[in-house]
């Protein structure tokens, strides 16, 4: 019978194409790229494979952006987040736009989610600026004092602090052994190259401030800013005690303190604070606003080192042509000036500029860095600087052995479940009951060869939609067995009742199929994350089952018509 | 093996006392809803931290409690997860950036009272908007997707079949609700795929129901409605207990063996499946029975009726 044919070989044809894209795959490892690995042909969502998923969004607070500079903005971070985790060497990561403003980025089966989070969300914005070393700022400061009085009420002026002198000459001798940053040619790094004159404490309105801050406290309540800021060694800076950080940051941000900061003029913190004595402080450095370099003009940058002589890690960067010409006119004309090196506006060191600097240079990381952080450090410098900061709105982590017990657990109470219906139906239908399986097998077969050729990514929500869909594939075949046997108990011959079978259970396995598939479809249209993933596999699942039930069984069915003895009942 | 063969319940005349039934587990429900103020959505719709941590050693929900006493952040609850090395703690606050600070300070605390002998398992964290841009998402397809199977119902069928397989589904929902309230799961994103699982199931089950209602209409068109109904739900009845007994016992290997992220998702698909199968007999045939009664089309067949 050459229907039957045709039948057998279009079955065999979709199985053998199944199995074939359930093969495993070969890709190239993502820890090196010569060689290749071979991994699972369906992808796992993070649910099941562990890893992480985040949703980030630009942070405009300020509102400063319109829709154009937002959406271009968007744009740009989608292929800088995209450049970095490809350096970052992660296996099939998915980094899409998703709605205007949003960016998803899925890393699976990543080790060490809390630094690939860090690698996408740094803007690593870095930029070159002159530490100013006059006394505009400081001769700024009383004004600044009278305008925070001013509009700061008294009681959130801070702690009426006297500042004596046992609290700032100990920091002084300190620092004279304290931490050094170098920063000169690569490769030619000078010790000591920061080094100031000893007990050069600068004239200004701090030091007359303190010399009679002892009399009286009242006055100090006056100065809610100077009281706060403490001599440092290296000229342009102020040293802020860790605690009290919070308060200067408020300060700083009032309108009226902006306002009265002179002109060309900036105040950043150092990245990380300095042990003083006891105490642990941070940097302020009073910088000049405009920077002579910034990272755009970056070429490239890496790999990162370890100085032998400080342990401290640095990364050497080179600049761009264009970028090298700056460089020299602008380290030429300051040989001997503090420049301080701002990452994401926080001063990473600002040491001295020793000679002319040009193409090459490196950055000086704290004695305190890893060399994994100075690895990042130069991944997002060549990668390129975020154009604008972002923020996550949405963080999901699943450790990887959470996973696997999740891929152990699923696939043992799978194996069973199928036992289970394996069992019922064979017993309740015997032979029928048989083809029914063999049918369903090739029914799993088709669904997983489609989600692997589709590239679906199977997750927990995923395999509910599954369950049901095997459900439904079990479902249209025990319909079309019902109605076999209510054909054969009508009297009909085996053959007739095979027939009408197939043609009575017709309209509602179509009804409760497509009404099915409309569901999953609209779930898949307007469904986010896993809901999506629910509909993908449901849909799949249904035309799969909707396929079997009507082809598959059938043929197994004319199969066994045609081989059965015409006497024999049907084994149903 | 032949169950049910022939059966001749006569189902809808015990309709009643389904509506005692489904009314009592819908007060119940609803009740448990009411009483907890709302049900309890997951961090996936309110927004906000969810941490589940591995210990290396057994420990007690009281002792991790402690542990995390000294971290200072908001409002968080502790609870066991499946084994008692493993916990899961929600805290209310997000902050963007991913919870950061709030990772950090329970990092210290549980470093400082278990040294290096844990980890975090999993972690979730959204900002509030992002929640409930989510569950404005989930509502919005669920709605549609009612919307378009009404409408293909009513061109397949009759709209009274459309708006009665609403009705059975709408009950299905409210009852799992209910139930998923009572047995205090926690509504995440996975658990609206469970309910909507339950849709999909139990609308096929009442469309199987309808199909051979509306062969038998046109076969028996002499008699009663309810006859009709009966008939029909007694013809499909050894196909329904088939169908949902290897679906339930499909569903209970997962829930025994399936491990404790699916647990309780396949317990509310067990539950859902057994309502599912209980409504497209006691609720979508009598909400069909009782539209008929109602409206002049069918007043002729159902004057037979009761």
């Amino acid at each position: 019978m050459g229907n039957v044919r045709n039948r057998i070989l279009l079955i065999v044809g979709l199985v053998l194409f199944s199995g074939w894209s359930l093969l495993p795959k070969s890709v190239p490892d993502p820890n090196d790229p010569s060689r290749e690995i071979r991994v699972s042909p369906i992808n796992l969502g993070l649910d099941l494979a562990g890893g992480m998923h985040l949703a980030v969004e630009i942070d405009d607070s300020t509102g400063v952006l319109d829709d154009q500079a937002r959406a271009d903005a968007i744009d740009r971070t989608l292929t800088t987040i995209r450049n970095r985790i490809d350096e970052f060497g992660v296996r099939e990561p998915t980094i899409q736009k998703v709605g205007s403003d949003r960016i998803i980025v899925e890393l699976a089966g990543i080790d060490d989610p809390e630094r690939a989070k860090a690698i996408v969300e740094r803007t690593a914005f870095l930029e070159f600026k002159l530490v100013r070393e006059d006394d505009a700022f400081r001769n700024a400061l009383p004004r600044i004092d009278r305008g925070i009085v001013a509009v700061v009420p008294p009681e959130e002026l801070g702690p009426v602090d006297v500042v004596g002198e046992e609290e700032q000459t100990p920091g002084l001798e300190e620092l004279l052994g304290g931490p050094m940053d170098t920063l000169n040619a690569a490769g030619d790094m000078l010790p000591g190259a920061d080094t100031l004159p000893a007990g050069d404490t600068l004239p200004g309105d701090q030091t007359a401030g303190q010399a009679d801050a002892g009399a009286a406290a009242g006055e100090a309540s006056q100065r809610p800013l100077t009281q706060m800021l403490l001599e440092a060694p290296q000229p342009g800076t102020f040293y802020v005690a860790e605690q009290e950080k919070p308060t200067v940051e408020r300060f700083l941000a009032l309108d009226t303190v902006q306002a009265l900061i002179p002109r060309n003029t900036e105040l950043l913190w150092s990245a990380d604070p300095v042990t003083v004595g006891e105490g642990s402080y941070f940097t302020l450095y009073v910088v000049e606003k405009d920077p002579m370099l910034t990272g755009d003009r970056l070429e490239d940058a890496g790999p990162a080192a370890r100085n032998p002589d400080f342990n401290t890690p640095y990364v050497p960067f080179q600049t761009t042509r264009q970028g090298a010409r700056i460089f020299e006119r602008v380290t030429s004309r300051n040989v001997g000036r503090y420049m301080a090196i701002v990452l994401d506006h926080k001063v990473q060191s600002a040491p001295t500029i020793q000679e002319t600097l040009s193409r090459r240079a490196q950055i000086t990381m704290g004695s305190g860095a890893t060399m994994q952080e100075a690895q990042d450090l130069a991944l997002v410098l060549r990668a390129g600087a975020l154009p604008q900061p972002i923020k996550i709105v949405e963080e999901r982590t699943i450790g990887p052995s959470l996973g696997q017990d999740s891929i152990d657990a699923g696939r043992l109470a799978f194996v069973v479940g199928i036992i289970a219906v394996i069992g019922i139906m064979i017993w309740y239908y015997r032979l029928a009951g048989a083809m029914a399986i063999a049918a369903l097998s090739v029914y799993v077969l088709l669904l997983l060869g489609a989600l692997a050729g589709l590239q679906a990514t199977l997750t927990l929500p995923g395999i509910a939609g599954i369950i049901l869909s095997i459900g439904m594939a079990v479902d249209a075949n025990v319909l079309i067995f019902e109605r076999i046997r209510e054909e054969t108990d009508a009297g009909k011959t085996p053959r007739t009742a095979v027939e009408n079978g197939f043609a009575e259970a017709l309209s509602a396995i179509v009804d409760a199929n497509l009404t099915t598939l409309i569901t999953a479809g609209i779930l898949y249209q307007f469904g986010t994350g896993p809901v999506r993933g629910f509909a993908v596999t449901l849909s799949i699942g249904i035309i799969a089952s909707f396929f079997t039930a009507l082809f598959v069984t059938r043929t197994f069915f004319l199969i066994y018509l045609e081989r059965r003895s015409p006497a024999d009942p049907l084994s149903i | 093996m032949r169950l049910f063969q022939r059966a001749h319940f006569d189902f809808l005349d015990s309709r009643r006392r389904a509506y005692v039934i489904s009314g009592f587990a819908l007060l119940l429900g609803l009740g448990s809803i009411a009483l907890h103020g709302g049900v309890r959505l997951g961090v996936d719709f309110t927004g906000g931290t969810l941490v589940q941590f591995e210990f290396d050693q057994p420990t007690t929900v009281a002792d991790v409690r402690a542990a995390l006493a000294g971290a200072s952040f908001g409002e968080s609850q502790i609870q066991e997860f499946g084994s008692t090395s493993e916990f899961l703690v929600r805290i209310a606050e997000f902050e963007e950036g991913g919870g950061d600070a709030v990772e950090n300070q329970v990092g210290e605390a549980l470093t400082s009272a278990y040294g290096d002998g844990w980890r975090i398992a999993r972690k979730e964290a959204l900002s509030p908007r992002v929640g409930s841009e989510l569950a404005r998402g989930a509502l919005i397809a669920i709605m549609i997707s009612f919307g378009l199977t009404l409408v293909y119902l009513a061109f397949r069928f009759e709209w009274r079949f459309g708006i009665a397989a609403v009705i059975a589904t709408i009950h299905d929902i409210l009852i799992t609700f209910g139930f998923i309230s009572l047995m205090n799961i926690e509504i995440t994103l996975t658990t609206v795929a469970a309910i909507l699982t339950i849709v999909g199931y139990s609308l096929n089950d009442t469309i199987v129901i309808f199909d051979r209602i509306r062969e038998n209409i046109r076969k028996f068109r002499k008699d009663a409605y309810v006859d009709l109904l009966n008939r029909s739900i007694n013809e499909t009845l050894p196909r329904t207990v088939l169908t949902s007994g290897t679906t339930v016992a499909t569903l209970f290997a997962l829930f025994l063996l399936g491990g404790e992220v699916i647990r309780p998702f396949a317990l509310v698909l067990i539950l859902g499946v057994m309502i599912g199968t209980y409504s497209s007999i006691f609720v979508a045939s009598p909400a069909l029975l009782e539209i008929e009664n109602r409206s002049g089309h069918a007043t002729e067949t159902s004057k037979k009726g009761r």
